[in-house]
């Protein structure tokens, strides 16, 4: 089991708020990543539900218990650290059995259970070497082997990949998407890459100065974001923002466009937006144009496939009506009245 | 572009690090070959430097009138008493300072720091009275206890220093594995802290081996170190130079050979690879 659901919690950091109230339940065997900017409170979010920091307020239950007071080992979570916290000192086998010997397991049993995680993990090749002599990567998946043993209620992450290059980030990516349907166990993870928590989540939890914004699966995210700041955070590239002439034919403030929502021509056409092409970046499969449309802006057009223009063009956008969000004065979306 | 170094730079570099090592090492030396001189050498003008009459009378002299190794064993108690005694205080102080500081941290070191800035002298009298009423004067546990005070700033600020660069992560990992805080100090953060915690020691014992103003003016026999024996040497009926530096070189030899064999371990480094 792996229930967690917090109730009012907050934190001060001497006399700076950084998360104000938060309520969240996260139900067992979900895959939940928590996205934000940086400085959002993300981590310390996750922090507080590891019990590396006191709460200020509120109260944190794992499986219907108040672990508000409980020392981290007690809450049954097992952490995966952004800089692998490996014990340098100890070989791989030893970082990984470490929390089995402070729980004072026998010998035999302790050796079946690294032997077990070495093999889920691969770490078979390395398994008598330290910490330093791996890779990133490896280390990476040492730091997963530790928390796997301890057979906890939850794992936590804390930004795993993000020391990880580029490719090696994918591949671990969907390694831990394999732990988790493997081992079927609650999953927090923490990000500030919206790429990682569209593909990894069950449901994201976007965070911004330490208020939850929306919490939902991915797809509610992209399809209907509560806000501006959802809108703008999920998403890439992000979501265009329109003001001004063009927003009042709407009857709102501002409308929000998606990149891949917009509608390119490079013949005249009636009522379209007419842009000039600043950059555009061919990648093969897609094609991001970077415009300056008149009396609206900077826009980002996305376009499937290649599309023979380039810088100095001229193009004319039309937005995918049924895709068009609107926000209120206060960056609110405004749900079409039915 | 990598920095451009002539030979000649290289040289007069070289030789002036050497100048300058021998320059600081040239007091040991001069005492070394003076304890193998007779008293007669040692005084003559001008100084003779390698060519005199070599002799080990004075060593002879020196081990028959006192007994060196009583002197040797108070020193060896009072260095390693007083580092153990240290370190039992300083490793959770520092630990408390380093990875759970308050606002009032770094006022608590600068204010450990400048409790050194006093010279000893000015607490002599009621250190002494002190001695004397709880019958510590002449005592090892007394002397064990005063070099532990007296070093335990320098100890705490070092010990700080080096658990100041232990990643904080490693030691949250240890607690989400369950670690006590007796184990994590004693699994997690002292192996990683071998080489700070190694040196501190070396340091301490170093300190304490050749700390002379307590040792001299709170005891007499019983408790009395090696500091003690070469002031034994230097008394007011006249000074006997090759005695005394044979007395000296006797002294110091069992720290600098300690010192020799551990600069190895002391500049070690543990936490390599640890994060990142």
């Amino acid at each position: 089991m792996g229930r967690i659901v917090l109730e009012k919690v907050s934190k001060y950091f001497g006399d700076v708020l950084v998360i104000p109230s938060i309520d969240l339940e996260v139900e067992d065997g979900d895959f939940v990543v928590f996205v934000g900017p940086s400085g959002c409170g993300k981590s310390t979010l996750l922090r507080l539900i590891a019990g590396l920091e006191d709460t200020s307020g509120g109260r944190i239950l794992i499986d219907d218990v108040d672990v508000v007071a409980e020392p981290p080992a007690k809450r049954g979570l097992s952490m995966v650290f952004q800089s692998y916290a490996l014990y340098p000192h100890m070989t791989v086998r030893n970082n990984i059995a470490f929390g089995l010997k402070m729980a004072g397991m026998d010998k035999a049993s302790i050796d079946k259970k690294v032997n077990h995680a070495a093999k889920i993990l691969d770490l078979g090749s390395y398994i008598d070497r330290r910490p330093g002599q791996l890779s990133g990567g490896q280390r990476q998946r040492v730091a997963i082997g530790r928390a796997i043993v301890r057979e906890p209620k939850a794992f936590l992450f804390d930004e795993p990949l993000s020391n990880l290059d580029a490719a090696l980030r994918v591949q671990m990516r969907l390694e831990i998407s394999d732990l988790h349907n493997e081992l079927k166990t609650t999953m927090i993870y923490v990000t500030h890459d919206q790429v990682e928590a569209m593909t990894l989540a069950d449901k994201i939890v976007v965070l911004n100065a330490g208020n939850v914004e929306q919490f939902g699966s991915p797809l509610d995210l992209y399809n209907s974001p509560r806000n501006k700041f959802v809108a703008g955070f999920i998403g890439s590239p992000k979501m265009n923002f329109i003001e001004g002439k063009h927003a009042e034919k709407y009857k709102v403030p501002t409308v929000g466009i998606r990149p891949e929502h917009l509608g390119i021509n490079t013949k005249q056409s009636v009522g379209a937006w007419i842009a000039k092409v600043g950059i555009a970046e061919h990648l093969g499969s897609d094609t991001f144009l970077y415009v300056d449309a008149e009396d609206i802006g900077q826009l980002t057009v996305r376009v499937s496939g290649e599309l023979n223009v380039s810088h100095g063009d001229i193009v004319y956008l039309t937005p995918d009506e049924t895709r068009l969000h609107r926000f209120d004065g206060d960056g609110m979306t405004i749900t079409a009245a039915k | 572009m990598a920095r451009h170094i002539t030979t000649q730079r290289k040289i007069l570099v070289t030789g002036g690090a050497w100048l300058a090592a021998f320059i600081i090492f040239f007091p040991v030396l001069w005492m070394f070959l003076t304890s193998f001189k007779s008293e007669l050498d040692a005084f003559s003008q001008p100084p003779s430097f390698l060519f005199f009459e070599w002799t080990t009378e004075n060593y002879a002299t020196v081990l028959e009138r006192s007994d060196y190794f009583r002197f040797a064993l108070n020193s060896v108690w009072l260095s390693l008493g007083s580092t153990a005694l240290g370190l039992l205080v300083a490793v959770p102080a520092a630990w408390g300072m380093a990875f759970s500081p308050t606002k009032h941290t770094r006022g608590t070191l600068l204010w450990m720091l400048s409790t050194k800035m006093m010279p000893p002298v000015g607490v002599l009298i009621p250190i002494y009275l002190i001695f004397r009423d709880w019958g510590l004067l002449d005592t090892r546990f007394g002397l064990i206890c005063i070099l532990f005070l007296m070093n335990l700033p320098i100890i705490i600020w070092m010990l700080y220093t080096y658990f100041k660069d232990i990643p904080m992560d490693i030691l949250e990992a240890a607690r989400m594995d369950g670690a006590t805080l007796g184990k994590e100090i004693l699994y997690v953060l002292m192996p990683m802290a071998i080489p700070g915690i190694a040196s501190t020691v070396l340091l301490n014992i170093i300190l304490s081996w050749n700390e002379a103003f307590w040792t001299l003016n709170l005891t007499t026999i019983d408790a009395a170190p090696l500091t003690a024996f070469i002031a034994s040497y230097s008394s007011p009926e006249g000074l006997f130079w090759a005695k005394l530096s044979a007395a000296s070189t006797m002294a110091i030899a069992p720290i600098i050979i300690l010192g020799w064999f551990s600069q190895k371990q002391l500049v070690r480094g543990l936490t390599f690879g640890a994060v990142k």
